[in-house]
């Protein structure tokens, strides 16, 4: 018979890639949001963000979850705007306006989500088929 | 007796160990599809059932209590390591080296899916007739 943590780890590791997609749909999210703002909490304009995904350490060599490493910020240079009238324009006339690309963050979105979608269904063979073994012999 | 019927079932035994063991890599292989510098893993399904039934799985290794110092030690070495995964080769490399390849990947653990519950199914219809054997 199966190890029984074996096939528990499944859902360990399933359910981390999960939560950790799920936080880089967050993150996309924040950035789509923010494309336009101007400024944030801290008077500075807002900086794209990305989640860095990385293996968690677990007691079993090689197999471990996902983890996210942490969320960095996007050092590419601010969209210079000109725009005069606007009362966060400097000297010059010109707005510091997010480094968000909308393209990227769409594309990192669907690709966020169909991972997330692949990592159900692996969920779902995985639970179907303990209760399969659950019944062993019946 | 009770090593006969150890005999009868040891063969499904192993190779739904070994399913349920591979299905665990492929799912991580799966999860880690956006894992910069993640390499898939996989093993050879055929030589570790082979080693399984001829030699049994690995456990600890054996060891020989010792009540006096002057014990000659004797420890054998676990007949199979517990986990050689070895690496995929992928037919299309990418950027951020990460290796796993989600249509192989998904293909491979659907079929690893479906013979998990053929065996299944072959291991419940020999205990019905051990069973009905018995009776």
């Amino acid at each position: 018979m199966p190890h029984p943590s074996a096939s528990m780890n499944i859902f360990s590791v399933a359910g981390s890639a999960m939560a950790a997609q799920s936080q880089r749909m967050n993150v996309t999210a924040s950035n789509l949001a923010n494309a336009e703002s101007v400024a944030g909490p801290d008077g500075k304009p807002y900086r794209a963000k990305q989640v860095v995904f990385e293996v968690a350490a677990s007691g079993q060599q090689d197999i471990g979850g996902v983890k996210v490493a942490g969320v960095i910020e996007d050092p590419s240079p601010l969209k210079m705007v000109f725009d005069p009238r606007s009362p966060h324009a400097d000297a010059k006339g010109y707005v510091a306006m997010p480094n968000v690309n909308v393209v990227e963050e769409m594309t990192n979105m669907i690709s966020a989500s169909r991972s997330y979608q692949a990592n159900v269904e692996v969920l779902n063979t995985a639970k179907t088929l303990m209760v399969k073994t659950l019944s062993i012999g019946q | 007796m009770i090593d006969k019927l150890d005999a009868a079932l040891r063969f499904n035994r192993e190779a739904l160990n070994l399913r349920a063991q591979r299905q665990e890599v492929l799912a991580a292989n799966i999860a880690h599809a956006d894992t910069p510098n993640y390499k898939a893993r996989d093993f050879d399904f055929a030589s570790r059932l082979t080693q399984a039934v001829e030699h049994g799985r690995a456990s600890q290794p054996v060891q020989m209590a010792a009540t006096s110092s002057r014990h000659i030690q004797a420890d054998a070495p676990p007949s199979m390591p517990e986990r050689d995964l070895l690496y995929r080769v992928p037919s299309q490399s990418s950027i951020d080296g990460n290796t796993v390849e989600m249509d192989a990947e998904r293909i491979n653990f659907a079929d690893n899916a479906l013979r998990y519950e053929a065996n299944l199914t072959v291991v419940s219809a020999k205990i019905k007739s051990l069973l009905s054997a018995a009776q």
